[in-house]
């Protein structure tokens, strides 16, 4: 009840937020906050960490991208292309790393997105160094044209909505149920029957699909793609903004999206009024050291933050209004799954 | 004289520098290894401090007048400090937890070093001369060897081997082992465990930023000479498994051949080839070549 109150007003400051704010800017958040939610769903809900999340991101946005300006495909087929790239990525890279368990996982997720960087870096259809440029952003089913920021806006909102509501729906519906049980204990998930391999790589596949629609659609918002998309620093920040929300919430990606892009556009800013403050000139620099800074919110977060704002949030209303007694759940002594 | 239409000369010298690129390959795994092994802690930020080593040597040289047999023992001693200072006020909090915490806790590191360094220094390398006993090369009748690369090669196997050394075959590091086995039972023997870890840590550290300092005059020093290697000794840490000292050292020397040899062959994929190494062992033998099937 209380949450759909909270989700009527999410929706409601969206809807009006393009009138306040540069809607280009809002739609970086949108499409950063799906990607960082389809992450979540991997290591939220499923308890595998990913970093290699960049590869679907990037990897999206380059097909769409040049689906749209070389092949002249329309709007959404192109989005489709981008999408179909990073499911069949997201296959192929979830194979291999599932044989793998805890850091294993992680470290194989990393060097195969990182080989897939070194792909895009010497392919000749991604432009190199330079990027791919003059992304057209075309029409939608060729009759709304998106050239316009606010009805590109919408558009857009409404993708981040409906992957937003697939996620909520997955994590609800039974095979989500299942992914919790492999997060939470994964011997016994295997015992109770479940071929926990195959649960794990269809989380993996959703993941890399949603992570790239996101990918694909910011391709379009902006109308170019780097290579800074697919570099690992992009599946360290998508973490941060994780973390920063709330590992394993449902509005926590969103909450650390808006954190963080916020943050790296106005760290100029920031820093100004620091150096003002404080007197120390160093701080005026910090507007170019993007790094040091996300790298600090990295550290504190791990050490002193780990449940994220929206965790933190849900901690403190629990804490205001103690809950009816709960049924008392069966204290059976569970070992913990030890993860080598 | 050629082998497959390449002239002799070239190759060797392509899998000279492979060797040299696996001798910093098997030193960095080394450390990964020991550190999981005791700490539970996959170190994001060994690129990171590999690259201070090498930062460390170039500024010792550039304002200090150090050189660099000095630094080659000062900047793993220094690099090695910082390690048990990031051990005992961060790393330590994060045992109980889970390994993923220790991982972006060292990738935090790693971005805030990394970006320190390239607020003073840029993305530019920074030149750093071989020093004047080792400048030259030897002619060796088939090939000409560069009197460097050599004592690259040379020091890390030392180094590699008297590490294997220490940790199979004397006491201290059966210690050690018993600790990665079974902390609770050797603190229970009366051996100080906190201490062994963090002088773990210190070590594993100190070994990157050696490997750092033998890398500053074979590749410009820059911030970001770090990052670009952790990655693919995570794929080397992958291929040879973490369980076996002596599996991280032959893993890492043997990739390096492999690429040498692969940018003779086909350049294009000397940079992937290790991640497609990586990807085929995964499939014929998930838990690497060296490790334990659990």
């Amino acid at each position: 009840m209380n949450n759909r109150i909270l989700y009527a007003i999410a929706l409601l400051l969206a809807l009006v937020a393009p009138f306040v704010l540069y809607p280009v800017f809002l739609m970086k958040v949108l499409c950063f906050a799906l990607f960082a939610c389809a992450f979540n769903l991997l290591i939220g809900f499923t308890g595998l960490l990913s970093f290699g999340h960049a590869a679907f991101f990037g990897g999206a946005g380059y097909v769409a991208g040049h689906a749209l300006k070389v092949w002249g495909w329309p709007f959404e087929l192109g989005l489709l292309a981008g999408v179909v790239v990073a499911a069949l990525i997201g296959l192929l890279m979830g194979s291999l790393a599932i044989r793998r368990q805890g850091i294993y996982f992680t470290m194989i997720t990393l060097a195969l997105a990182q080989m897939l960087y070194f792909v895009c870096l010497q392919a000749p259809f991604t432009g190199g160094e330079d990027g791919l440029q003059g992304v057209p952003r075309g029409s939608l089913l060729g009759t709304i044209n998106l050239g316009n920021d606010l009805t590109l806006y919408y558009i857009v909102l409404a993708i981040a909505i409906a992957g937003f509501a697939l996620i909520v729906r997955t994590i609800h519906s039974p095979f989500g149920q299942v992914l919790k049980a492999v997060k939470e204990n994964e011997p016994r998930a295997i015992s109770l029957g479940y071929d926990v391999d195959r649960y794990k790589l269809l989380a993996f596949v959703l993941s890399g699909a949603l992570a790239g629609l996101a990918g694909a659609t910011k391709t379009v918002v902006l109308g170019f793609e780097t290579l800074t998309d697919v570099h690992w620093s992009m599946s360290g920040l998508v973490v941060l903004m994780t973390l920063v929300g709330g590992l394993g919430t449902l509005a926590g990606p969103i909450v650390g999206a808006i954190v963080i892009v916020a943050l790296e556009n106005k760290l100029g800013d920031l820093g100004n009024f620091l150096a003002a403050i404080t007197g120390i000139d160093w701080f005026r620099s910090i507007g170019e050291s993007v790094t040091i800074v996300t790298g600090f919110i990295f550290i504190v977060c791990v050490l002193a933050f780990r449940r994220g704002i929206v965790g933190e949030l849900m901690a403190l209303t629990k804490r205001a209004t103690p809950a009816a007694p709960r049924p008392s759940a069966p204290q059976a002594a569970v070992p913990t799954a030890t993860r080598s | 004289m050629e082998i497959f239409g390449i002239p002799l000369q070239a190759m060797l010298s392509q899998l000279l520098l492979g060797l040299v690129n696996g001798s910093f390959y098997a030193m960095l795994s080394l450390g990964l290894a020991v550190i999981f092994g005791l700490l539970n802690v996959i170190n994001f930020a060994h690129g990171a401090l590999y690259m201070m080593g090498a930062f460390f040597a170039w500024m010792g040289l550039t304002y200090f007048g150090v050189n660099y047999w000095i630094m080659l023992l000062a900047a793993p001693l220094l690099v090695g400090a910082f390690g048990i200072v990031i051990e005992k006020t961060m790393l330590r909090w994060l045992y109980k937890l889970d390994h993923l915490y220790g991982l972006l806790l060292t990738f935090g590191i790693t971005l805030m070093l990394e970006g320190l360094f390239r607020s003073f220094y840029g993305v530019s390398g920074q030149p750093y001369s071989v020093p004047e006993a080792l400048q030259g090369a030897t002619n060796l009748g088939f090939m000409i060897l560069p009197n460097y690369r050599a004592w690259v090669v040379v020091a890390s196997l030392i180094v590699c081997f008297a590490t294997w050394f220490v940790i199979e075959k004397t006491k201290l590091g059966a210690y050690l082992r018993a600790g990665t086995e079974n902390p609770k039972l050797v603190e229970a023997f009366g051996i100080n465990v906190p201490l062994m870890v963090t002088l773990t840590y210190g070590f594993g550290v100190a070994l990157a930023a050696f490997a750092g300092v033998l890398a500053a005059p074979v590749i410009q020093v820059s911030p970001l000479m770090g990052s670009n290697l952790i990655i693919v000794v995570f794929a080397v840490v992958v291929i040879g498994g973490m369980g076996s000292i002596m599996g991280s050292i032959l893993t890492g020397l043997g990739l390096g051949i492999v690429e040498g040899l692969t940018r003779v062959f086909y350049p294009e994929l000397s940079a992937t080839v290790v991640f497609i190494i990586m990807a085929i062992v995964l499939m014929i033998r998930p838990a690497g070549l060296f490790g334990k099937e659990k």
